[in-house]
């Protein structure tokens, strides 16, 4: 049974975010919208890092699945936005499977090691084919081809109502599955592998569902940010963007479920803020990393935890 | 040019790759069998040696040579200084638990980039090799004769490009002898195989995985420094020869250093081979994926025997 006042903190939370548009300013409702989106990456990071334990340094394979398999057959075959989006989750949901069941035979560092070089490959693969891909450069997907319905997707406030529905969606879904008995076992894989296993638990089985359902939110948060801001390029399947959302993550609070959004928000303003001031930007990345490991492993939302101990 | 002559070329160009690949996963080799720690770092700190290489060479002046000597010395003095401190300021206080460090050792990553792009700035800077001697390569020819040795047109090397190999060799039976022979190899061993007995003989345990983390970082600058004057010092210059090192340790045999070495020199000829031949990115999707598999199948490495 999952607590009022979670269930409370979850519809405030989207509450305020819906308000929000209305209150600020045109710079920081867009810087709103993409953080949603990049949230939704960062929970679907969350759902195998923070509830299963398990560290992959390889998600931007997933984003790009889905962000690919929703640009190009827009580009290239001229498909509606909705159609091209199911592509993007099917095609984040395979990848995730194929990479889960491979990866997973691997425990530990191995894991992380095989994780990053299954990314890798997928960013080489992006571009190698660079004609269909754009390779670095990537491509931009004509305002055009972005509606849906006749609602025009490129528009401040339809853009930024997707990117809050497409988050209250994750939320809810995150916060509801980790009260079902499934992410309980996942919980327990964290916890203790054995101990779950030797309960019965078919540990491999639950780790594999955790990897498909973050990789395929993951590709969820691809697809969209490529619909909704119009871009795919290889650059989002590069190491450094598989890093990002363990970044987000520790920073906001590994297992929590509004942590994601914290540490994306915060990490976000910091990398615009510092960007401004100097070229060497991921600097703040680096730096906050290593504060994190060092005095913080429970991320802020981890803190609050101690003061709220009901908090999800 | 012919098959023959071209494939003579690009083997050499092979060899001279694997070389400075051998010198760098070595360190990454020896920082993993030491401490279990895996080091993302560590093509940051070849990116350091190349870039100290760069600034030591320009500062100096005269002879390109002595530039190169001096850099030859402080650059892996001055990585391995920047790696022991990084090792007592952050990885020790994790307690090497080897997750948490891959975050840390990502962090440690980030800050050296990008404080080398502060400093350092965004260009490729050139270093000038210490002599640069061309040497012309024979090749055999079926005449009426018989074979005779001839000098195609264009089939030449730098004399520099042979000093690479052979100063790897050297370095790396240095390494060897050290480890094998040596009282400071012996410590080394004790605290890969147990460090609690180690700690109970005596042996400063922290002492010694700092000197490791040292060392490690050192060869990689090692071979940046050699390989500067061929190609140019940058500060995104560390993520291939990373993603190298990885491929070679795993291909090894994590923490073995004989394999590593071995397949460093098989990574990297056939690297080469393959690179000139086909598209460069192929033959890294290619290896990515290859090492990824042997990763899952087969986790000791190809070489190794006991499981990682």
């Amino acid at each position: 049974m999952s607590d009022p006042r979670a269930t409370a903190l979850h519809v405030g939370i989207v509450l305020a975010l819906a308000g929000a548009f209305f209150v600020l300013p045109e710079y920081h409702s867009g810087n709103l919208a993409r953080i949603m989106v990049l949230a939704v990456y960062a929970m679907g990071y969350n759902i195998l890092f923070g509830y299963t334990g398990l560290l992959s340094l390889g998600h931007a394979l997933f984003f790009a699945a889905g962000m690919y398999g929703l640009a190009l057959p827009i580009e290239h075959f001229g498909w509606a936005p909705i159609p091209a989006f199911a592509v993007g989750l099917v095609a984040a949901l395979a990848v995730s499977a194929a990479i889960g069941a491979l990866a997973l035979r691997t425990v530990g560092v191995a894991f992380m090691i095989v994780t990053l070089m299954f990314a890798q490959a997928g960013f080489l693969l992006a571009l190698y084919f660079g004609e269909w891909t754009g390779g670095d450069e990537g491509f931009a997907i004509p305002q055009a081809l972005r509606s849906v319905a006749g609602i025009d997707l490129t528009q401040g406030d339809t853009r930024y109502a997707s990117a809050l529905l497409l988050f209250a969606v994750c939320l809810f879904l995150t916060a509801r599955v980790v009260q079902t008995p499934f992410g309980r076992a996942l919980v327990a894989i964290r916890e203790n592998e054995e101990r779950a296993r030797m309960l019965g638990y078919d540990v491999t089985r639950l780790k594999l569902w955790a990897v498909v359902l973050s990789g395929t939110m993951a590709g969820a948060a691809g697809a969209a940010y490529a619909l909704l801001f119009g871009y795919a390029g290889a650059s989002f399947a590069a190491v450094h963007h598989s890093i990002l959302p363990l970044l987000w993550v520790l920073l906001g609070g590994a297992g929590t479920t509004i942590g994601p959004l914290i540490g994306t928000g915060f990490m976000f303003y910091l990398i615009d803020f510092s960007s401004e001031i100097t070229t060497a930007y991921m600097i703040v990345a680096g730096v906050a990393l290593v504060l994190l490991v060092l005095f913080a492993r429970t991320g802020i939302a981890g803190e609050l935890r101690r003061i709220w101990r009901w908090l999800p | 040019m012919e098959f023959g002559p071209y494939l003579m070329l690009a083997t050499l160009e092979g060899a001279v790759a694997a070389a400075v690949l051998a010198l760098t996963a070595v360190g990454l080799s020896l920082v993993f069998g030491v401490m279990r720690v895996v080091n993302v770092a560590h093509g940051e700190f070849y990116m350091v040696g190349a870039v100290l290489a760069w600034v030591v060479a320009t500062s100096v002046g005269g002879h390109p040579a002595v530039g190169f000597v001096a850099a030859l010395l402080v650059a892996p003095v001055v990585a391995g200084g920047i790696a022991a401190a990084a090792d007592y300021l952050v990885l020790k206080r994790l307690n090497y638990d080897p997750e948490t460090t891959i975050v840390a050792t990502i962090g440690i990553l980030y800050i050296i980039q990008q404080v080398t792009l502060m400093s350092f700035g965004p260009e490729a800077r050139p270093v000038e090799a210490p002599f640069d001697a061309r040497l012309a390569l024979p090749w055999v020819e079926h005449t009426e004769v018989g074979w005779q040795l001839y000098w195609p047109w264009g089939l030449s090397t730098t004399a520099y490009k042979l000093f690479v190999i052979g100063a790897a060799v050297v370095v790396l039976l240095g390494v060897w002898l050290v480890l094998a022979r040596t009282r400071l190899g012996m410590v080394l061993r004790a605290a890969q195989l147990d460090p609690e007995m180690a700690r109970a003989f005596g042996i400063d345990v922290d002492r010694v995985y700092a000197l490791v983390f040292g060392i490690g970082a050192g060869l990689a600058a090692l071979g940046a420094v050699l390989i500067v004057p061929i190609q140019q010092a940058h500060y995104l210059m560390g993520g291939d020869p990373l993603l190298l090192s990885f491929i070679v340790v795993i291909i090894g045999g994590l923490g073995s250093v004989a394999g590593t070495v071995v397949a460093a020199v098989l990574i990297g000829l056939s690297d080469g081979i393959i690179s000139m031949f086909f598209s460069p990115t192929l033959a890294k999707i290619i290896a990515t994926v290859l090492v990824a598999c042997v990763l899952v199948f087969r986790p000791q490495g190809l070489f190794g025997t006991r499981a990682a």
